[in-house]
């Protein structure tokens, strides 16, 4: 399935207000077919909501948002979601396996048919656990895995249905390191190999900053688009803090982000809105 | 027993049975309990998969004052279940909630309510002078007397539940454990749970009419309760609520027919001793099995 050519997303001095207070305004983003972008950025600045816009699940107050070519929420079928989470109740007693089937036709009315769709749709879901590394514990309830299990099955449902566009929110955490390397990995893999384009908010960008097309960085109100070494520095991160913060590179090329001791916490409120630079 | 033979309990299990449906009475007990069984398990189950046992639990206290209320205005009962627990369920449903789910939390409001549904019960029962089984069939339940149309009722009723059931099934699963990716998919998440509270609500008023409003659990919880400890899979855990739900009214039916306590108690008690062995019986098993992938887990 191929679209027109033209950015998968494009957000145009978009606004969200929620609660009457407005989360972030002016924001313009583009990302191209294929690429890898994460969105960063302190805590309630406006990530997750920034997902939710593209999914059309937020309204905007101003400004546009197309996404794959139509109005935001209408190719929703085209992109898969993971939410931000905590994890799933550990007396949930459903199987990780069911919930990675619910991503590939959960939204069907009616009870599944035994018959060759079944078997397919059996397959491909095997195919999924193959390539997130989930086999072993697909079949132990979802409640009772451990979160970095939990997360790997549902970047599998997320790519059930082969979206076209990927929104990841924080998949990230509560992985160990090693795992945190090996799910940017897998991440990085599907977005190269089946051409599907990436939007991933994360906290920390070391792990995935090797395979980064761009970053988006939300703060202050507004946003910072551009490649990582650009937008990741002392004074870009200063001022979208509103706080001193310091930009460190080890000889290894990893970015440390440093806080200054006693500063005050970021708050949207209190934060002046910045003005954000195109791509 | 209201009726003036004495059954006698013999080891000759065919006679027992034949014994069991040589009255009409008894037969429409069981086929009214076969379909409130079969109702209650589907719907059970997805109730405790969707935390809301809170909402049924209110659903099921607010049939009461509807079914006293419908005896004192000289209707049949069942209206006043459905009634009341239709419109509740629609309250319920309109009030505010996150998270696409309505109600899965006790709260004060609702505990008030509760209380005060449970006394306009009691003031229709004393307004209704003549009340004949007093309040104990409308609050523990009662299988003598239902007619034969009562039980045409309760199975189209029945079906139509499991009817929408089947439709939203599979979304309803989909948007109960997974709502936010649902609702991203454009399933209608909040629709969905307006949908299924009503069919909650009908399950409770069928169920209400052979337990008795407090009795509902054992037919609502209990098997659906008990099979998502037995699976993890939704389809089997399905079967296995519906069949949990059948063997408890059967057994519970069979035995109030021979011993001389109410059919409330003895459905109560097979739910309770079912769910309890199977606590025990999965915890056995449960810590084998994790003794098991420990001891593979420590091998080379
Ligand atoms: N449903 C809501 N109603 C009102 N305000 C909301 C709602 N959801 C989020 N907010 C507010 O919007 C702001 C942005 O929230 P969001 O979840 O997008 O932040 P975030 O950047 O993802 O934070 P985190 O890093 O903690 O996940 C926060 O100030 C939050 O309080
Ligand atoms: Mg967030």
């Amino acid at each position: 399935m191929k679209r027109a050519a033209g950015p998968v997303i494009r957000l145009r001095g978009a606004e969200v207000r929620l609660a009457h207070a407005t989360v972030w305004r002016d924001v313009d983003l583009e990302v191209g077919d294929g690429q890898f972008v994460a969105i960063l950025g302190p805590n309630g600045v406006g990530k997750s909501t920034l997902l939710k816009a593209v999914l059309g699940l937020v309204p905007l107050a101003a400004g546009t948002a197309e996404v794959l070519g139509r109005p935001a929420g209408e190719a929703n079928h085209e992109i898969g979601y993971l939410p931000q989470r905590r994890s799933f109740d550990p007396s949930l007693r459903i199987r990780g396996v069911d919930i990675v089937r619910l991503g590939l036709d959960g939204d069907r009315w009616g009870v599944p048919r035994p018959g060759r769709a079944s078997r397919d749709a059996r397959r491909r879901v095997a195919g999924l656990l193959e390539l997130v590394g989930a086999t072993a514990y697909a079949g132990r309830p979802i409640g009772q895995c451990s979160g970095g299990e939990q997360q790997r099955l549902l970047i599998a449902q997320a790519l059930a249905r082969k979206p076209s566009l990927l929104l990841l929110d924080e998949p990230l955490d509560s992985l160990d390191l090693p795992n945190q390397a090996s799910v940017a990995g897998l991440v990085d893999r599907i977005c190269r190999d089946e051409g599907v384009t990436v939007l991933i908010v994360a906290h920390d960008v070391n792990p995935i900053l090797g395979y980064l097309d761009h970053v988006v960085y939300l703060g202050g109100g507004g946003a910072i688009t551009g490649v990582p070494e650009e937008v990741i520095n002392t004074e870009n991160l200063t001022r979208l803090y509103g706080a001193p913060i310091e930009v460190l590179r080890t000889s290894t090329g990893r970015i440390v982000v440093v806080g200054q001791p006693e500063t005050p916490t970021y708050h949207p409120d209190l934060a002046h809105h910045e003005h954000p630079h195109g791509l | 027993m209201a009726s003036d033979v004495t059954p006698q309990l013999s080891w000759n299990l065919v006679h027992d049975v034949q014994q069991l449906f040589e009255f009409h009475f008894m037969v429409n007990a069981f086929r009214a309990g076969t379909v409130v069984a079969v109702v209650a398990a589907a719907i059970g189950y997805f109730m405790v998969l969707r935390q809301q046992t809170f909402a049924g639990h209110t659903l099921s206290v607010v049939g009461f004052p509807g079914a006293a209320g419908a005896i004192w205005l000289g209707v049949s009962a069942s209206y006043g279940y459905f009634a009341f627990c239709i419109v509740a369920a629609l309250l319920i449903a309109a009030v505010p909630h996150g998270r696409g789910r309505a109600f899965s939390e006790e709260s004060a409001v609702i505990g008030t309510i509760q209380a005060f549904a449970l006394a306009c019960g009691f003031l229709f029962v004393s307004l209704y002078a003549g009340f004949l089984n007093g309040i104990d069939s409308l609050l523990f339940g009662s299988f003598l007397g239902i007619t034969d149309a009562q039980v045409v009722a309760l199975l189209a009723v029945g079906c139509g539940a499991l009817l929408v059931l089947v439709v939203i099934g599979r979304p309803l699963l989909f948007a109960s454990i997974d709502t936010d990716v649902a609702a991203a998919r454009g399933i209608p998440v909040r629709a969905l749970s307006v949908a299924f509270l009503v069919v909650l609500g009908v399950a409770v008023a069928e169920a209400s009419q052979i337990t008795g409003s407090l009795l509902v659990f054992a037919l609502l919880v209990v098997p659906a309760a008990t099979a998502q400890r037995l699976t993890s899979r939704p389809g089997v855990g399905l079967a296995w609520s519906v069949g949990l739900g059948l063997l408890i009214t059967w057994l519970g039916l069979g035995i109030s027919y021979y011993a001389d306590y109410p059919v409330g108690f003895w459905t109560t008690s097979v739910a309770f001793a079912v769910y309890v062995g199977v606590q025990i019986a999965t915890r056995a098993t449960g810590a084998r099995a994790a003794r098991r992938r420990r001891t593979l887990a420590a091998a080379p």
